[in-house]
């Protein structure tokens, strides 16, 4: 009966997206007056879970599933979620969640509904508002089958501490065979993910060239934030494809976007609009990223982004 | 090697978004229609495949008549032949149970779509459709090498990417990458009318019923006007970002 969560993590840490998902599990399990079971596989500290809402914590540890399989992982929950007799399964935005959950839908029979954005208006039926349209809109679902899964969009909820605590029980699911073999990954491990930030710090073509990024990373480092790039940068070959935000790269829905010489192209707009809080530093005023944003500065970056640097590091010896 | 690609109809990103029957539909007045971005660098790809390793390529997409021109577009492109299932898109298991049946009953070896739609964002139909029919899976795919039946991919992961391998039949959910927007394809005159030549076949949907289903949409809240911070006053934005918005 109770609502299954998935709580990823990376090297054994979980990341901040698992207690966003459990905080989130907690309020459906109340409205539903159950408790809330987490999977996580070879993490470490799984007791921190029981501070967001989980009762119970279904421990894999398995050296095999070191690296992150769709398939597996789908069993696993799978397996977990029939043990269980659950009937909402949540999980994050993040890249694997997305590719692993179509696959539980099926293995479940159950009906999917992802980049969900807060808890359930209802249970029966059971309703929630997903964003669509690129973000340019909102769409009330609701979900007729008996398991659901919900996909729950990044940042959207917040963490929420409940104060209890988590047994935990070692799970040994059968583990299919996976057709798909990582070979290698290739991946910053120094560098705040952009599907992680809570702030991402992009910049554009207005930076004039890949040489005078230093004040963007400088800027990033700063505020603990991701570092991005528009299309026309990374199409130019200034920054790397995997920063390209909008909406035929990576999709950002951070609390803080920090837009620095972009015009604000609408594929751009588009990826980036599910941020709470948008700045705009730009020389034209006309630019369209003016209407999108919350706060902006109409100025040259090469002389606004170093005394920003500048004040933030104030603020932040102040504040520390 | 028989492949085939999945086209969704959605509208071009520049189109105003408006709602009608209730907020229960989306107004279709004055949107201009398109192959969903994702899934046109899954075509290019396949058009590559086609050229160079030798391959047939049809196009699907599960949708009314008012699809078609978006199909005809794919096969001006030049892809062989398309398929339309002439059903509603009710939700996303929905087309891909539709899907399942056209690649078990055509016998393709490689499904490309696209990761997810620009319209619904849903990111689901290439996963329940491999589960579906029981082949291997792989989204966010940047790149994709066929060699007989093995497949060489690699994929976006959250903070860089990763290198796999695998076989076919595989499903692909495609994204810029696969090829390069600069490689993308406009039909030219030829293309056009070559197309208007090459099969469209309307295949009757098969008895389903979707899994979730949308009550209504409504817009975002329309924004407030920017605050505008004087290059002069940088602590001010400071200021406004830690009390006012709360992110730092």
């Amino acid at each position: 009966m109770s609502i299954l969560v998935y709580t990823e993590s990376e090297n054994g840490k979980f990341k901040k997206a698992a207690l966003e998902v459990v905080s989130y599990a907690k309020a459906v399990a109340d409205q539903m007056d159950t408790t809330v079971t987490a999977v996580a596989v070879n993490a470490e500290d799984v007791e921190v879970l029981g501070a967001y809402g989980a009762s119970k914590v279904l421990l894999v540890k398995d050296e095999s599933l070191k690296a992150f399989n769709a398939k597996k992982y789908a069993a696993i929950l799978e397996g977990a979620a029939k043990n269980e007799g659950t009937n909402v399964v949540v999980l994050s935005a993040s890249a694997n969640s997305k590719y692993l959950a179509p696959m539980l839908a099926v293995g479940l029979d159950a009906g999917y509904v992802s980049n969900v954005i807060e808890a359930p208006s209802n249970v029966s039926p059971f309703t929630v508002k997903r964003s669509a349209f690129t973000n340019k809109a909102f769409a009330t679902t609701e979900i007729n089958t008996d398991i659901k899964i919900i996909g729950l969009s990044n940042n959207s909820f917040g963490l929420v501490e409940s104060g209890g605590s988590a047994s935990v029980e070692n799970f040994s699911p059968e583990i299919p065979d996976s057709g798909v073999t990582v070979e290698s990954v290739d991946k910053a491990t120094d560098k705040v993910s952009i599907a992680d930030a809570e702030i991402v710090v992009s910049g554009g073509r207005g930076l004039k060239g890949p040489e005078n990024w230093g004040m963007i990373e400088e800027l990033a480092e700063v505020l603990g934030a991701a570092t991005a790039c528009s299309k026309p940068v990374s199409d130019l070959g200034w920054r790397p494809h995997s920063e390209h935000v909008g909406q035929t790269g990576k999709p950002v829905a951070s609390n803080l976007y920090i837009a620095i010489g972009i015009s604000g192209a609408i594929q751009h707009l588009a990826g980036i609009n599910a941020s709470k809080v948008k700045v705009v530093i730009n020389t034209d005023p006309e630019a369209p990223f003016f209407k999108a944003a919350d706060y902006g500065i109409v100025g040259d970056a090469f002389e606004v982004v170093p005394k920003l640097i500048e004040k933030l590091k104030a603020f932040k010896a102040a504040n520390a | 090697m028989k492949i085939l690609v999945c086209i969704s109809h959605v509208p071009d990103t520049t189109s105003k978004i408006n709602f009608t029957e209730g907020d229960s539909k989306l107004d279709t007045n004055g949107v201009q229609f398109v192959i969903n971005p994702n899934d046109e660098f899954g075509l290019t790809r396949a058009m590559w495949f086609k050229e160079k390793q030798g391959a047939s390529v049809d196009v699907v997409n599960v949708g009314g008549p008012e699809t078609e021109p978006t199909l005809r577009k794919a096969l001006a492109i030049g892809a062989d032949s398309a398929i339309r299932v002439n059903t509603d898109a009710t939700d996303g298991y929905a087309v891909a149970k539709q899907l399942a049946k056209v690649v078990s009953d055509g016998g393709y070896d490689l499904v490309i779509a696209g990761r997810e739609s620009i319209d619904y964002n849903g990111a689901m139909v290439p996963g329940m459709l491999a589960a579906m029919i029981d082949a291997n899976f792989i989204t966010n795919c940047i790149s994709l090498e066929i060699d007989g039946t093995t497949a060489k991919a690699v994929r976006e992961i959250d903070g860089g990417k990763e290198t796999v391998s695998t076989s076919l039949p595989l499903v692909i959910g495609g994204q810029k990458g696969l090829v390069e927007e600069s490689d993308l394809r406009i039909p030219n005159m030829r293309g056009i009318m070559m197309a208007r030549k090459k099969p469209l076949n309307v295949i009757e949907p098969t008895d389903v019923s979707a899994e979730t289903k949308v009550v209504s949409f409504e817009k975002p809240a329309p924004k407030g006007a920017v605050k505008l911070v004087d290059t002069d006053n940088i602590d001010e934005l400071v200021s406004l970002l830690h009390n006012e918005a709360k992110v730092i």
